[in-house]
């Protein structure tokens, strides 16, 4: 039979490029978990994002000038002058916002399933360096609107470094280039916002996916599914990861699309939380705005950092906030991954911690007043104590006996006859035209006070079982 | 392929040798990317002193000056403030400014050469912001304790009309006293001390 010659340039390629192996280790023939839930989203939406705005970026860079005379302007310009370029900078600006909810989730939900664990600590670390090449892309991204809070905000930051012993004001000094924040530091932070570190972003996102190819996703169960093969040597519980999830991931994209959207045609400065408010004031080196506050995905480490009525303390705190983030793989003792098999002790410590995040996040925007420096304390210590204390509440929790293979969780679309048996019952109708051939099959379905009480009482009895 | 016959302790010798010379070099290499990041020689050069007149600053009036980029205040202090300011060692970190950035002319309680007019650089000790001014007493926003002075609205570090810190507030050290001297009674230099003039 002849080869067509679009077989034949296959083949050429194909010798000389393992494009197939390749394929087919990491998408066709990588086996995932099937029990993936909606948590699970977040990495490929991560990726999504960062690909949101190396595209959005390029373009910007195409009409924004990186000079303290010009900055400002030439964002305004890009606002109100170029063909929809209103329409790429808020693409970028929310993105920056996305990029640290779909990271704060996908990290949420490490902790919920205990992803952090033996054998993915590598996955752990790569991520957790991922997220501070994010910081730092996110805070000097920041300064090149060259508005009041990008100069004041930067200004803050850098001065962080100075709270170093003996070194510090020198490399504050290094890094501003100047003796403020100035024309020279935007230029570099241009540099590195544009070159530097997207570079380290793409190459710590490689790692991290290698590391993940190489041990095997986790999932809610915790369970290792290359424990039980089938005669092939494919996980029993695992499926193909193309097409199955590259199938499901496209659901979650565009659900996150139409949110997205949402944001960036109807709400893109969000309230003053995406884009802040004094941004719209050139900078001022002269005057500090009244009230300032990082972007909201810095304000639980910020409010860490006011808490702390020491300079090097402070910075220490804020740090280490980020620090023991690092050393989580280690401090976590329990010998089960999920929180369906752990013990109430680290629900109720992981739900305190959610609270704490949270609250921090919140008071960070706020100004610091007494009240709320002494409720940043609470929370700043609930924080810590959630990390530092791990070593010990999860060695000692109870924990709950994890099946070999995944548990089948039933849909809702198979619970619900039952429920509707259990909570209604059936009412014969008196029907008063007296058409006797469907009387025996005249009847209604009625809520049914008894059922519903149980289904109730077993909903509560089962979330407090699930505490303990 | 054989391994016979070969020296491994020369081998081991060469790897070792070209580790460390390529470290040192790779180390020398990096030198000047590093220190091209420091501030240019024009930015070095950019410190120039700064005249000011203070004849038309009123009493209790402060006003803004750039010195470096950085803004550099005036102050003309009324005789009430210079009574309060000597009533609040006790809730000072370093009421006698023994840990803090000034000229040795400004070396005393009031900080400044003049005890009236008060030169300070408005930049926060702890990160850097500049602290707003308040001179009125026991605002509803700062509470009964506020004495006037100059409150940070980053951090809530507290700061008396001298410039010296308040203890339990973030920042370390009082508020830093940029070198400046008197050309004429009403005429300031900001940048050149009254030290290097006479010296």
């Amino acid at each position: 039979m002849k080869r067509s010659r679009i077989t034949e340039c296959n083949d050429w390629f194909l010798e000389r490029f393992p494009l197939t192996k390749l394929w087919n280790e990491h998408m066709a023939h990588y086996y995932a978990p099937k029990n993936f839930n909606f948590w699970y989203f977040f990495g490929s939406l991560a990726l999504l994002v960062l690909v949101n705005q190396i595209l959005t970026g390029i373009f910007l860079t195409m009409n924004y000038k990186p000079d303290a005379k010009l900055a400002f302007d030439s964002v305004e310009y890009i606002m109100r002058d170029v063909n929809w370029g209103w329409l790429i900078r808020y693409m970028h600006s929310t993105g920056s916002s996305a990029f640290f909810i779909v990271v704060y989730l996908h990290m949420f939900r490490g902790l919920l399933y205990g992803s952090f664990k033996h054998p993915r600590e590598l996955i752990w670390i790569f991520g957790m360096l991922l997220f501070v090449a994010l910081m730092a892309e996110a805070f000097m991204g920041y300064l090149l609107p060259w508005g009041q809070m990008s100069y004041w905000g930067a200004q803050v930051i850098i001065s962080l470094f100075s709270a170093i012993p003996v070194i510090g004001d020198d490399l504050s000094l290094w890094l501003r280039g100047d003796y403020v924040v100035s024309d020279a530091t935007l230029n570099r932070f241009f540099a590195f916002h544009v070159i530097a570190v997207p570079l380290a972003l793409v190459m710590l996102v490689f790692l991290h996916i290698v590391a993940l190819h190489e041990v095997g996703s986790n999932n809610p169960d915790g369970i290792e599914i290359k424990d039980s093969k089938d005669p092939w040597g494919h996980p029993v519980d695992g499926i193909p990861f193309h097409p199955y999830y590259t199938v499901k991931d496209l659901v979650g994209v565009g659900v996150f699309m139409l949110f997205f959207a949402t944001v960036i045609f109807y709400m893109p400065e969000m309230g003053g939380y995406f884009l802040e408010h004094a941004n719209f004031i050139p900078a001022d080196p002269m005057k500090t705005p009244e009230h300032i506050a990082p972007v909201w995905y810095f304000t639980p480490f910020y409010a860490i950092l006011r808490a702390i009525p020491d300079k090097f303390a402070g910075v220490i705190g804020m740090g280490g906030a980020i620090v023991v983030l690092f050393l989580l793989p280690w401090l976590d003792r329990s010998p089960v991954k999920s929180i369906r098999y752990r013990g109430g002790i680290y629900k109720k410590a992981l739900a305190l911690f959610v609270i704490s995040f949270l609250a921090l996040g919140y008071l960070g925007t706020q100004p610091a007043t007494p009240t709320a420096t002494i409720f940043a304390r609470i929370f700043s210590a609930i924080y810590f104590g959630f990390f530092l204390l791990m070593p010990l509440y999860t060695r000692w929790e109870k924990t709950k006996p994890v099946p070999k293979r995944l548990t089948t969780v039933h849909s809702l679309e198979e619970q619900l006859p039952a429920l509707i048996e259990e909570i209604t019952v059936l009412k014969p109708v008196a029907t008063e035209i007296g058409h006797t051939a469907f009387k025996g099959s005249s009847f209604t379905r009625q809520p049914n006070p008894e059922g519903i009480r149980n289904v109730i009482s077993r909903l509560a009895k089962k979330a407090i079982g699930s505490l303990d | 392929m054989n391994n016979k016959g070969v020296d491994q302790s020369k081998r081991q010798f060469l790897t070792s040798a070209l580790t460390v010379v390529g470290t040192v070099g790779t180390g020398y290499l990096a030198v000047p990317f590093l220190a091209q990041m420091q501030p240019s020689a024009k930015a070095m050069a950019a410190g120039a002193p700064v005249e000011v007149d203070i004849s038309k600053i009123e009493p209790g009036q402060l006003i803004r000056v750039a010195w470096r980029g950085k803004p550099v205040w005036i102050l003309n202090r009324t005789p009430q403030v210079l009574e309060t300011l000597k009533t609040l060692d006790n809730e000072l970190r370093d009421p006698l400014s023994q840990e803090s950035i000034q000229p040795e002319s400004s070396k005393n309680p009031v900080r400044s050469i003049k005890p009236e007019v008060f030169v300070a650089v408005g930049l926060c000790t702890h990160l850097g912001c500049s602290p707003t001014f308040r001179p009125e007493i026991a605002p509803n926003d700062l509470g009964d304790k506020w004495k006037g002075g100059f409150f940070c609205p980053c951090h809530g570090s507290w700061f008396d009309l001298a410039g010296r810190v308040y203890r339990g507030v973030p920042a370390p050290t009082n508020l830093e006293i940029p070198p400046y001297r008197y050309i004429t009674d009403t005429q300031l230099i900001i940048g050149e001390s009254a030290e290097e003039a006479s010296a």
